[in-house]
């Protein structure tokens, strides 16, 4: 009996001597032969989280809309409205608090609140601006997403992969243009026996009822080689209305604009930096 | 062991019992088996048929990520035709019926995939209209 106690203590502190030595032993051993490998988070993190200006790399789309063109053709803003929504199969709530938005206009004072004055010519005291999301560099709603739905792809367009969305309505909160909408009701459903999407597209998805949707800049269209619908649109009214390229591409037709015209950003202090600039 | 030929004797018919309806399957063979209408004039698909049969959403969730999170949106072969790789774009291209196709199997297995709450099913000329 005393024996058996006596191993018994021995084997105990043993174990316990291995149990506090072997993860310092694992670690130290860790730290010398994956050395490289642990070494990954410092130079991203100083690439991505550093408070310079980024250098450009790859691709970012991005586009200057020409608002006193949008204002001197009524109703051309309307058709890329339709254009858009009408392909992605966005839903016509009837309330308005419900309403679903891609792409939309805005009075100046709401669209640029930092750029207002009391004082203002016509177009700015009396015209409407064509906003929607704006694929910004530094998205807030990304960094909200606590699924990755969505995320910033490689061309630096801010995608939403609907598959993961959980409708927690973070982004929504983050987004400092109200760019995003929430499904409160299934885009399938109807009122008063009026579908709420008229006309369903077989080529794109609907949501459903709990997920959040924004503008996709087309993202579909571009890897085709395409513009965006919007863009298309646009030009077909008022050529020069709408104008998109790679902004990292000195030699883009976006580019050139940028360089001869002067634009304004909605609410540039949110230091998002968008990619959607505006000729006023 | 008390009691020995009680208990083998009811574990034996225990097990006949269980089994039953196994073995009867394994003599009878399986008369509900589905039969997925393949589409007409299309001879393969994107991958051998009892790949697509075993690991067909695998395959779905693998292209959902590479278009929307990688931007790789090239078409893949499908015999002779290039498909692109979207369900609502791709797969319905030619299997032209939810309800004669993917219904038939997964009825019988009884899942019921969430892909139709946002994809837009095929209008079915029979029903008129989408079944959800």
């Amino acid at each position: 009996m005393d024996n058996n106690r006596r191993k018994f203590l021995k084997l105990a502190g043993l174990t316990a001597v291995a149990g506090v030595a072997a993860p310092v032993a694992l670690n130290s051993l860790a730290q010398a032969s994956g050395g490289h490998g642990g070494g990954h988070a410092a130079p991203a993190a100083e690439a991505h989280g550093g408070h310079g200006e980024a250098a450009p790399t790859g691709v970012r789309w991005g586009m200057v809309i020409d608002t006193t063109k949008f204002n001197a053709t009524p109703g051309l803003a309307e058709k890329c409205m339709d254009a858009c929504h009408g392909y992605h199969n966005v839903p016509h709530f009837p309330v308005k608090k419900d309403e679903i938005k891609w792409l939309w206009t805005e009075k100046f004072e709401n669209a640029f609140p930092e750029h207002t004055q009391n004082k203002r010519n016509d177009l700015t005291a009396n015209g409407n601006f064509l906003v929607s999301c704006n694929h910004c560099d530094n998205p807030p709603c990304v960094k909200a997403c606590p699924t990755r739905a969505t995320f910033k792809n490689s061309e630096g367009i801010i995608v939403m992969d609907f598959h993961r969305c959980i409708g927690c309505r973070f982004c929504m909160a983050a987004c400092p243009y109200g760019a995003r909408s929430f499904n409160w009701r299934s885009p399938r459903g109807s009122h008063d026996g009026v579908p709420f999407i008229k006309e369903i597209n077989p080529r794109f998805p609907t949501r459903m009822r709990g997920v959040v949707e924004k503008c996709n800049f087309c993202a579909g269209h571009l890897k085709r080689g395409e513009l965006p619908l919007c863009v298309q649109t646009a030009n077909k009214g008022a050529e020069g209305a709408m104008v998109f390229g790679d902004l990292n591409d000195p030699n883009s037709a976006v580019s050139k604009v940028l360089r001869k015209r002067f634009t304004i950003q909605r609410k540039p202090s949110a230091g998002t930096k968008p990619s959607l600039f505006y000729i006023v | 062991m008390y009691d020995k030929g009680t208990v083998l004797t009811g574990l034996a018919i225990f097990l006949v019992l269980a089994l039953s309806a196994v073995g009867y399957n394994m003599i009878a063979g399986d008369n509900n088996k589905p039969e997925p209408e393949k589409p007409k004039g299309y001879t393969s698909c994107v991958l051998e048929k009892s790949e697509m049969a075993k690991s067909h959403m695998q395959l779905l969730n693998q292209w959902r990520d590479e278009v929307i999170r990688d931007g790789k949106r090239e078409m893949v072969p499908a015999g002779d035709l290039m498909v692109e790789k979207s369900l609502q774009n791709g797969c319905l291209h030619c299997h032209t019926s939810k309800v004669k196709f993917c219904d038939r199997c997964h009825e019988y297995a009884s899942v019921y995939p969430y892909c139709w709450d946002c994809h837009i099913a095929p209008v079915e000329p029979a029903a008129g209209k989408e079944a959800h």
